[in-house]
This record gives C-alpha cells, sequence and structure tokens, in this order.
C-alpha cells in the first residue's frame, strides 16, 4: 500500500466534492453534537433527581382547630389530639423505611410560609393557628412512599398526607421526554446525514470512473480501489467529529460554566469530567459510520 | 492459455444470445485476430477473458484458470497477468504520460524503486523514450495509444487483449501500432485483438477467428478479414 498514492487520491477526491463534503460534515457534526448533548443531559438530569429525591420527604399533615370548624371531611373528628400524635409518631419510628421523622409546628409551619410567601397579600392575614402541624418523614427509599401513605391517610387526626415527590416528577417527566426528543432528534439527523454520506460516495466515485475502470484493469485490488473513498468518508466524519465536540466544549464553557451557572445556582451542572467522557463516544462514532456507509454505497458502485 | 468450452452469453432482458455454444483454444505465444461485424459478441468474447461477465453456459480457462469458479477477490490476481489496451486509449488527462504508466505499477502496490527504473524502459520499448513528461493531451492519437499500450504491457503479462486499438488512427499510424504489437508477441506474449481492419489482418496473415450473431463462424491459420471467393 502507497500511503503517499492514497492521500493524493483522497486530496482530489474531497476537493472535487467541496460543496458535498461541506454538507456531510455540517450534517455529521449537528447530528453527533446532538448526540453528544443528549448524552450530556441525560447525566444532568439523573444527577439533578438523585440530588433532589435524597432531600424530598412524606409529609403527613395533622387537623388543626381551624380544619374541624371550617368541615374540613378529614378532620370531621376534631382536631388531633396528643394521644394521636404521639402514637403516629411511635409507628413511624417502627418502619424500616423511615430514615428519619422531623415534627414541624405550627409556629415553625408559620415562620416558613411568612418567609415563603412574604410579598402574598394572603400572608398577612394568616394567623399561627391557621397553620397545621405536620410529620415531615425522610424515607431511606422514596419511592415507596405509599407505604406510609396507606399506613397514615384517613386516620383520625390526619388531614392528608402528601409526597413531595409527585410535585417534583412531573418536572423531571418533561426533561425526560425533552431528552428523548433530542434523541429522536439526532436519529433523524443521522440518517439525513448517512444518505448524505452515501450520495456523495456516488457522485465520488462517478467522477472518477475512468480512475477506478483503469485500476481494475490493470489488477488492483477492490480494497485498494475503495480505499481512497472509504477514507474520504472517515476525514469528512471526523472533521464533523471534531466540530462536534468543539461545539460541546463551546456549550458547556459559554453556555454552562459562564452563564447559567451564575443564573440558576440550586442546580448542580455537568462537569467537565462528564463533557470529556461523551467526546470519546463522539469521535467513535463520528468516523465509523461515514466509513460503514462509504463500504456499503461503494459495493454498489464499484463493482469488481 | 485460453480455452472456451461450449461459452454462452445472454444478457439480463435479452432474448438473443450474445456469445453461442463457442468452443477454441489459443495457445501461448499466439496472435490471434477477431473479427466480426458490430454486435457479432467480439467484446462479449474479450470481457468474458477479462471476467468483466461471466458466461451463461461453458467454461472459460483463462492461464489455466476456471474463470467461473474464481472468487470475486481472486479477479484482481488474474487480471494482473493481462494486458488491456482499447480503442479510445484510457489514458488519464491529467497524469503525464510516465505517471499515466507508473500509475498501473502504483496501484498494485509496487514499489518506488522498481517503477522509477521499469516506466522508462517501457517507454523506450514503444518509441516514446524521453516523452515521459508530456500530457496525454499533447500526443498524437498513435503516441497516445503507444502509451496505452505502454501501460498494458508495463507488467510484463502473459497476455495482451486489445480491442480494436487501431479505430481511431490513420493507415500509416496503424501500422506502426501493429508493429509495435507483433514485437510484444515475439517477446513471448499472447495477444487477442479485435479489429475492423481488413488491410491490417490481410497482411499480418495471422490466426483469424470469426464470429457472426455470437457463432464461431471460421477459424484460420493464417487468415485473412474478409471470406475469400
Amino acid at each position: 500500500m502507497r500511503a503517499h498514492f492514497v492521500l493524493s487520491e483522497i486530496g482530489v477526491g474531497l476537493r472535487r466534492n467541496v460543496t458535498m463534503t461541506l454538507a456531510v460534515i455540517v450534517s455529521v457534526a449537528l447530528s453527533l453534537a446532538l448526540l453528544g448533548g443528549s448524552l450530556l443531559a441525560r447525566k444532568q438530569v439523573n444527577s439533578m433527581e438523585n440530588y433532589w429525591y435524597d432531600r424530598v420527604e412524606v409529609s403527613i399533615f395533622l387537623c388543626n382547630a381551624n380544619d374541624a370548624e371550617t368541615g374540613d371531611p378529614a378532620c370531621a373528628r376534631g382536631a388531633v389530639t396528643e394521644e394521636q400524635k404521639e402514637q403516629i409518631d411511635a409507628e413511624l419510628q417502627e418502619y424500616d423505611l423511615v430514615d428519619n421523622v422531623y415534627f414541624e409546628t405550627a409556629e415553625e409551619a408559620f415562620e416558613h410560609y411568612q418567609e415563603q410567601q412574604a410579598d402574598s397579600p394572603i400572608a398577612a392575614v394568616v394567623t399561627p393557628d391557621q397553620m397545621q402541624e405536620s410529620f415531615r418523614v425522610k424515607l431511606t427509599d422514596p419511592t415507596r412512599y405509599e407505604v406510609i401513605s396507606s399506613a397514615f391517610a384517613g386516620r383520625d387526626g390526619v388531614q392528608s398526607v402528601r409526597d413531595q415527590r409527585s410535585t417534583l416528577e412531573p418536572l423531571f417527566n418533561l426533561l425526560n421526554g425533552v431528552n428523548y426528543a433530542a434523541l429522536g432528534l439526532m436519529a433523524l439527523m443521522l440518517v439525513v446525514a448517512l444518505l448524505l454520506i452515501v450520495n456523495t460516495v456516488r457522485v465520488s466515485a462517478f467522477s472518477r470512473r475512468r480512475e477506478t475502470g483503469i485500476m481494475r484493469l490493470v489488477g488492483a485490488s477492490s480494497f485498494y480501489i475503495q480505499m481512497p473513498f472509504i477514507l474520504e468518508a472517515t476525514i469528512a466524519g471526523m472533521l464533523g467529529a471534531l466540530l462536534a465536540c468543539v461545539l460541546l466544549v463551546g456549550v458547556k464553557q459559554f453556555a454552562i460554566d459562564t452563564f447559567l451557572a451564575d443564573e440558576i445556582q440550586v442546580i448542580d451542572f455537568v462537569g467537565w469530567d462528564a463533557v470529556l467522557s461523551v467526546l470519546p463516544w463522539v469521535l467513535v462514532v463520528g468516523a465509523l459510520m461515514p466509513s460503514i456507509a462509504a463500504f456499503f454505497a461503494l459495493r454498489k458502485y464499484l463493482k469488481v | 492459455m485460453i480455452r472456451f468450452d461450449n461459452v454462452s452469453k445472454t444478457y439480463p432482458r435479452q432474448n438473443a444470445p450474445a456469445l453461442h455454444d463457442v468452443s477454441l483454444e489459443i495457445e501461448r505465444g499466439e496472435f490471434v485476430f477477431l473479427v466480426g461485424s458490430s454486435g457479432s459478441g467480439k467484446s462479449t468474447f474479450l470481457r468474458l477473458i477479462l471476467r468483466e461477465e461471466r458466461a451463461s453456459t461453458g467454461t472459460v480457462h483463462v492461464l489455466g484458470k476456471d474463470l467461473a469458479r474464481l472468487s470475486n477477490w481472486k479477479v484482481p490476481q488474474v487480471r494482473r497477468q493481462l494486458g488491456t489496451v482499447f480503442q479510445d486509449f484510457r489514458l488519464l488527462p491529467n497524469k503525464t504520460v510516465g505517471e499515466n504508466v507508473a500509475f498501473a505499477l502504483e496501484v498494485i502496490g509496487k514499489s518506488r524503486g522498481q517503477i522509477r527504473k521499469t516506466v522508462p524502459e517501457v517507454l523506450d520499448l514503444v518509441g516514446l523514450g524521453g516523452k515521459d513528461d508530456r500530457m496525454p493531451g499533447e500526443l498524437s492519437g498513435g503516441e497516445q495509444q503507444r502509451v496505452a499500450i505502454a501501460r498494458a504491457f508495463v507488467n510484463r503479462p502473459m497476455l495482451l487483449i486489445a480491442d480494436e486499438p487501431t479505430g481511431n488512427l490513420d493507415p500509416q499510424t496503424s501500422v506502426g501500432i501493429m508493429k509495435l504489437l507483433d514485437r510484444i508477441n515475439r517477446t513471448g506474449t499472447t495477444v487477442v485483438m479485435a479489429t475492423h481492419d481488413a488491410q491490417i489482418v490481410d497482411q499480418m496473415r495471422k490466426r483469424v477467428i470469426e464470429l457472426e450473431r455470437g457463432r464461431l463462424v471460421r477459424d484460420q491459420v493464417r487468415g485473412v478479414y474478409g471470406y475469400q471467393h
């Protein structure tokens, strides 16, 4: 194999097809950037899920005198008694599932409420005796919320059992949905890129049919004849993959690190290690996919 | 060298066979003219030897190998022992004369040193010594065909296939090309040449094979172009 010869053939081929090659590079870059982006987004969502689900609690809200007076059906038997509270507390301690229990008094609830709703006009008229006492239960496995819910909901003195997880779930479902949409878009882009590669290879093979015809006649192996075309596609794919890597690093550096991280400090964004771990995949897919597509395209257009 | 045993070739979606029940043998070192009108099956005959097509029935042996049993990846090995020349020269217009000949060696992986040594030798042989750096477009038709012959012969093939090599040349130039092919034949290379040129065939007095509508109608040892009435 003469490297110099093969390289010069590739150079000629790439130059002859500049527009098609550019189209391949851009479409490969975009689809791979989407691939890398959705891999990173998945990591981001997973780490956010872990972070938030570790902090969610199940709240058991207890009836207060106010609930009983306003005719809340769950509190028809009146406000919670000290005995009932002790009973609930004792039972909660017996569950293995329960990590720890914190009792929030009406006063504390009132303070939290005033902090969170300071701007709201309702906050001004709310009084401490309208606030509910509650058990804040932290579970070892937040997904098994039903165990607590079925044991305590509907019991005398309990107004409601609420899982914070259920308020977060729609958000994460949305994020996952966006992620799947990105993956679907990536698949479509990948198909477009593949079709472009097949077409580019076909045009390239057609424009060099004189050379390849002579190569066949003088007994060049089909590997040798196909090599320049496959390498052409590989180089275009690699350039696209590099561009995709630059895009991903750019998004990490400029959009996340210097902008979003300052704007939204509650979220712990994906780190450089995650970004760097995705890049090799992008490069591998970017090099392999076009070569394989070119190989199969050539089987059709360059017969022995 | 070449043996056809009851070879027929029918192309897809065509009723009449392009070649019908042809049997013949061509020995090492022979010079054979293949004649017949257009569409008589000459090109199909040559394409079968080059294994660009496979026979529909019958067997084709070239250089002792049954081409029907030859797997695709071994075909290049056989083609390296064949040289081919065409009416339209098939040179690469953007490469010099020397590069055109070298191309045949490069693509089968010959070393640079070997190429540098062989190319001027073979150009001398075809009478183009010192014209390595000319472009094909600067040469006359006869000279271009000499380049094509140099490329076909640079591997010292056992067999040279020529498909109307003088078809685009004037009579005088054609004589020069025929002398060259004759010289190559004398080095021991078998030459099979399809042609329409009656004058050349009559002058050379070599073996003549005539095809008509796909059938072998004549095989003369020292023949002429047409039937002698």
